[in-house]
């Protein structure tokens, strides 16, 4: 559904994205991991429109997604949990809620999804008229994740979402991505955390400084030596 | 009983700097940048009503409306060919460009209607209210001024914290990227801003000069310049900063006019500007922002 072909990405003079070209299809989970500064974001960022790219083709659907306004990318159905969460801390958890369904226009559609992502994350129900900047870095990890469920999206990319958080957390947001998977959103999952990612990832790439160096079914990765070695610190 | 006449009329002329603050404030929330031509959309303004009132003889209410629509077109207009060009652009620049715009519109309007200043007749039908025998005499315009800036003041608000557009702008003042990503068209956004500020400027507008008839090209500047140092005394980007701030500022003018010295009014507000700034440099209700490293 979503295919990355070639893709060329500068930040001024600087390649940060030296050709890369992948693929994800429906109903996958598929796991970008890398070091730090590898490209993973940005290639999340390319893809969403926030990032132009200096060559290359991202086509969704057919469709050469560089030729649609970045606004425009979320109501055709790709969702982007950033790094970070970026959740609005001036707004309260509710109307973060609602800025995730900000292109949806049936509100009967809107309500049923708000419970769908109430049901899933109980504890935003618990805060849904607090601040979202008073939440706990867990609490808005959920919220972001939340507020990228609002749009309905086919497929949702994430990017680091184990983030700062303690490993029972990590493993409370694992298994999260993988019920949102198993309802029928494909994932396209960054995180620098290899070893969580590949456990539940269908396939993976292995990115390192803007090349994909390797690729393949995420179980073979993970007995991968050179994986191993670099990523999984055995 | 001359304290509360003096009282009344700073939170007239407050009133109107803050609505004129929202402007301001409110285009720097969501564009981070000073729009310094947002004064000279008030002078505008004047001009619009003065001509449709004073020359062709229409009705006030229409000719405030007409303003009103000149003014969110001209706010409109001046983003998208002036500012929009320039959003990446280094703030200098942004900056320098509001400045232009400014002059532009001043120059225009010298070459219109010329240096001398025009008497501006008051829009407003309202009788002046006599109380306690005569010892204690409001405007009609300070009547209807204090009342109307706070109906629009809540009604700014309500219309920000209530309404989808309201939590786009919202958003696109707090994190322009996230916004992107959750839909919103961030330069409509931006437009909508500017609208919203240059209306409401116009009604600012149709009140400052009923209170003070004066109208030239350069009526809009000092005003503006206040109104933009109560955005931030208020706190520049909030909109109860921009509230606070102007109401207070109008009220410091006044009485240190009435009680201090009638020339240096001005020179007390902006010495007043100083001393925030040194004290507290977020002003009143602003809040540090941090800046992603």
């Amino acid at each position: 559904m979503l295919e990355v072909k070639n893709l060329q990405v500068y930040y001024g003079v600087i390649q940060a994205i030296k050709g890369v070209s992948f693929r994800v299809e429906e109903g996958e989970i598929i796991a970008l991991i890398g070091a730090n500064g590898a490209g993973k974001t940005t290639i999340l960022q390319t893809i969403s429109g926030l990032i132009a790219a200096k060559q290359g083709e991202i086509l969704y659907g057919g469709v050469d997604l560089q030729k649609i306004h970045p606004h425009k990318i979320v109501a055709m159905g790709i969702a982007h949990v950033p790094e970070g969460r970026r959740v609005f801390s001036q707004l309260t958890v509710y109307e973060n809620l609602l800025m995730g369904a900000y292109t949806r226009t049936n509100k009967d559609e809107i309500e049923e999804t708000l419970e769908q992502v109430f049901t899933r994350f109980p504890r935003l129900k618990e805060r849904k008229n607090q601040m979202a900047g008073t939440l706990s870095g867990g609490e808005q990890q959920m919220l972001a994740m939340g507020r990228a469920l609002m749009s309905k999206p086919k497929i949702i990319l994430m990017d680091e979402p184990s983030m700062g958080l303690s490993p029972i957390l990590v493993e409370e947001v694992f298994d999260i991505i993988k019920s949102i998977n198993k309802s029928g959103t494909t994932v396209l999952l960054v995180e620098q955390n290899a070893k969580k990612a590949l456990s539940i990832a269908n396939r993976a790439y292995v990115l390192e400084t803007g090349n994909i160096v390797l690729e393949g079914d995420a179980k073979e990765l993970m007995n991968n030596e050179s994986v191993k070695k670099a990523y999984l610190g055995e | 009983m001359n304290f509360l006449t003096h009282l009344l009329n700073g939170i007239s002329l407050g009133s109107v700097y803050s609505i004129i603050a929202l402007g301001y404030t409110m285009v720097y929330g969501i564009a981070k940048m000073i729009n310094f031509a947002h004064g000279d959309v008030i002078m505008v303004g004047g001009f619009i009503i003065f001509t449709l009132m004073s020359t062709l003889g229409l009705n006030p209410f229409f000719s405030v409306l007409a303003a009103m629509i000149v003014c969110t077109l001209l706010g409109m207009t001046i983003e998208r060919i002036a500012y929009k060009p320039l959003r990446k652009a280094p703030s200098l620049a942004v900056l320098i460009t509001a400045i232009g715009v400014s002059y532009l519109l001043q120059n225009l309007a010298l070459l219109i209607y010329g240096a001398e200043s025009k008497s501006f007749t008051s829009v407003i039908p309202v009788k002046a209210l006599s109380l306690f025998d005569g010892r204690l005499s409001i405007s009609g315009e300070t009547l209807v001024t204090i009342p109307l800036c706070i109906v629009i003041m809540i009604g700014l608000n309500f219309f920000i914290k209530k309404s989808k557009t309201g939590r786009g702008m919202i958003a696109v003042s707090e994190d322009k990227e996230a916004a992107v990503l959750m839909g919103v068209n961030v330069n409509k956004t931006i437009a909508i801003t500017f609208a919203i500020g240059s209306a409401i400027a116009a009604i600012g507008s149709a009140l400052m000069f009923s209170a003070y008839h004066n109208l030239s090209p350069t009526s809009g500047a000092m005003p503006g310049i206040k109104a933009f140092v109560a955005a931030v005394f208020g706190g520049i980007g909030s909109i109860p900063g921009a509230m606070i701030g102007g109401i207070l500022l109008g009220v410091i003018e006044i009485l240190s006019r009435a009680y201090i010295s009638t020339q240096l009014g001005d020179a007390i507000v902006f010495l007043i500007l100083i001393v925030v700034l040194l004290v507290k440099p977020t002003g009143i209700l602003g809040r540090k922002i941090q800046e992603k490293v």
